[in-house]
């Protein structure tokens, strides 16, 4: 699917949501746990399952993107599965932390 | 994503966390949800658009704010200090709005027949009312409505959408970043965007946060001690009455890390006697309009260190800069002809980024076919891409064809031992258009002559910056959030015959 800003997408085999922070270009084919991601409004398909292989869990509140760091992605509700392209997970996305300011 | 999801992010993660009020009394995250939801279900049966708040700073503000979110109502703080035809005349604007009030100032909307709610009750209320699932909000849709102080034009409101707020948000703040034993102190009004933006970022740190109404010095550093503040955003008359009251002494605020000041320039003087008086507290200069969701240029703790410490003159510059701008946000300076100016060059500061609003209810947007907003401001980027803000372009003084920043002149005469706090503003004059008039504040037990502080600008500027005239008053006009009134000074002046004429 092609990724926009600001679209919210879910898991259909875990609780993970997610945000789009920077949408890249193309189609991507961004699942979690081995399926492609959802529309956060839409219901999952039946019969799917976690694959172990890509179950290795997201972080709320954490941004993960790919080894090119073309898009960005940020977890608002964490789940078992791992988020990925196809079946190349995405990384986590070292914090830059900035003074606080108000 | 909503504003409202902010919240939601926090409250799933570290439900049990104090949010709001004191360490031992005050509400969770989770208790937060609750009124959020509670208190959307009143905003929404009331069969209003929008929700105004008249209020000062307290736990209902940020409980009133969040349920609007959920409620998918535009929220619009106001300035409790405007007069009651003022009011009415805001109010107006926003066509019936449903009221969260202080009983101070209940009395002016009594009268309107709007449906009107106590903020000293709204906790109370909203925890008591069925909780409604929060609307879905179109990410475009205005979050809150946010009228400019007014200081060079009539209030308008700038239009803040949940896509600008929250990107604001995301891009300046590590979600859960706070450690459970921060505070964030909170004295800017809630109708200040600083009031609104520490609301937000702290909620998403997962940071306690402690509000105080009424600033004074002695309650600020009594708060800080009291509640182990670790973080703090003033203005720079707070500051410079907080150093006055500490006269000379170290703060006892052993837990506080951070202060974050901004709002106004930040005259120097004020700002190396903060410095001594909180030796172990890293210093953050915010720099950011109502119509770009708060901040968007920060100079760091490091940056202040490292221009205190520095050799190099341009280094130590920076302690009067606004610092750097923060991702997501693009800054350039643009000369009136509209190119794009050299390092150090002087111009308009036009910005960009996804947190940029540039626009104003009922007008259309001010923004350049590319997404650009003119800041008004006044301001260069130096070689390293530090920013440095003059002031309002509407304030430069035109004196005899030439374009003069009254801050250049101000930031000379602050440093004279004798001025506690100058104004440079222009008044009509039949030979120059415009003349320099110099508005000194002396410190106490000192009485400057015009002719020492003229000769004083003089031997450091160029002979146009000389003022011509020098006028003594006992204190200069500033909003509640620490902006000169420049305009109601010209107008003062102006009418006056009792100055003393260099």
């Amino acid at each position: 699917m092609r990724l926009k800003t600001g679209t919210r997408l879910r898991s259909q085999v875990c609780s993970t949501e997610v945000i789009v922070v920077r949408p890249g270009s193309g189609d991507i084919d961004l699942t979690v746990g081995g399926h492609p991601v959802i529309g956060s409004k839409e219901t999952p398909a039946d019969g799917l399952d976690l694959k172990p292989e890509l179950a290795g869990g997201t972080l709320l509140g954490k941004r993960y993107t790919n080894e090119a760091n073309e898009i960005e992605l940020l977890i608002t509700k964490a789940g078992v599965g791992t988020l990925a392209i196809g079946l190349t997970p995405l990384v986590l996305k070292e914090a830059k932390p900035l003074p606080s300011s108000d | 994503m909503s504003i409202g999801m902010l919240l939601d992010m926090t409250a799933s993660a570290f439900g049990d966390r104090v949010a709001l009020g004191r360490h031992d009394s005050g509400i969770t995250f989770e208790h937060l949800v609750r009124v959020s939801t509670g208190g959307a279900t009143l905003l929404k049966s009331s069969g209003a658009d929008r929700v105004a708040y008249l209020g000062a700073n307290s736990a209902a503000f940020p409980a009133a704010l969040f349920a609007a979110a959920a409620a998918g109502m535009p929220f619009v703080p106001l300035n409790y200090r405007l007069s009651e035809d003022q009011l009415d005349a805001l109010l107006g604007e926003l066509h019936g709005p449903v009221v969260i009030c202080d009983d101070a100032y209940r009395n002016v909307v009594a009268r309107t027949g709007l449906t009107v709610y106590r903020s000293e009750d709204w906790l109370a209320t909203a925890a008591l009312a069925e909780p409604s699932d929060p609307v879905d909000v179109d990410d475009d849709s205005p979050a809150v409505l946010l009228f400019t102080s007014g200081t060079t034009s009539k209030p308008k409101a700038v239009v803040l959408r949940h896509s600008n707020l929250v990107s604001y948000v995301l891009q300046t703040v590590e979600f859960g970043a706070a450690d459970e034993d921060e505070a964030a102190l909170t004295s800017v009004p809630p109708y200040h965007i600083a009031g609104v933006g520490t609301v937000l970022t702290n909620t998403y740190a997962g940071r306690r946060f402690v509000y105080l109404p009424n600033f004074s010095a002695d309650a600020w550093l009594r708060l800080v001690a009291e509640e182990k503040v670790t973080s703090a955003m003033v203005v720079p008359t707070m500051l410079a009455r907080i150093v006055e009251t500490l006269d000379g002494a170290q703060a006892q605020a052993p837990t506080l890390r951070s202060i974050a000041y901004g709002g106004a320039r930040m005259p120097r003087p004020v700002l190396e006697k903060a410095l001594e008086a909180f030796p172990g507290t890293g210093f953050v200069n915010a720099y950011g309009l109502t119509e770009t969701s708060s901040t968007i240029a920060v100079l760091g703790p490091d940056d202040h260190r490292e221009a205190l410490a520095s050799q190099d003159p341009s280094v130590q510059a920076r302690l009067a800069s606004a610092g750097r701008f923060v991702p997501g946000v693009e800054g350039q300076i643009r000369d009136p002809a509209g190119r794009v100016t050299d390092p150090g060059e002087i111009g308009e500061l036009w910005v960009r980024g996804s947190q940029i609003s540039g626009e104003y209810l009922g007008l259309a947007s001010v923004l350049d076919p590319d997404g650009w907003f003119p800041t008004r401001d006044r301001a260069f980027l130096d070689a390293d891409g530090y920013l440095f803000v003059e002031g309002r372009a509407d304030d430069t003084i035109i004196r005899g064809g030439e374009n003069i920043a009254p801050a250049e002149i101000e930031d000379v005469l602050i440093h004279h031992p004798a001025v506690k706090e100058v104004a440079v503003i222009g008044l009509p004059d039949v030979e120059w258009g415009e003349r320099l008039t110099a508005v000194v504040v002396p410190e106490p037990q000192t009485s400057p002559e015009a002719d020492d502080l003229r000769a004083w600008v003089r031997a450091r500027l160029r002979g146009s910056r000389t003022p011509d005239e020098v006028v003594f008053r006992d204190e200069l006009p500033y909003t509640p959030t620490g902006k000169l009134l420049r305009r109601q000074l010209v107008a003062e002046i102006g009418s006056s015959a009792t100055f003393e004429r260099a």
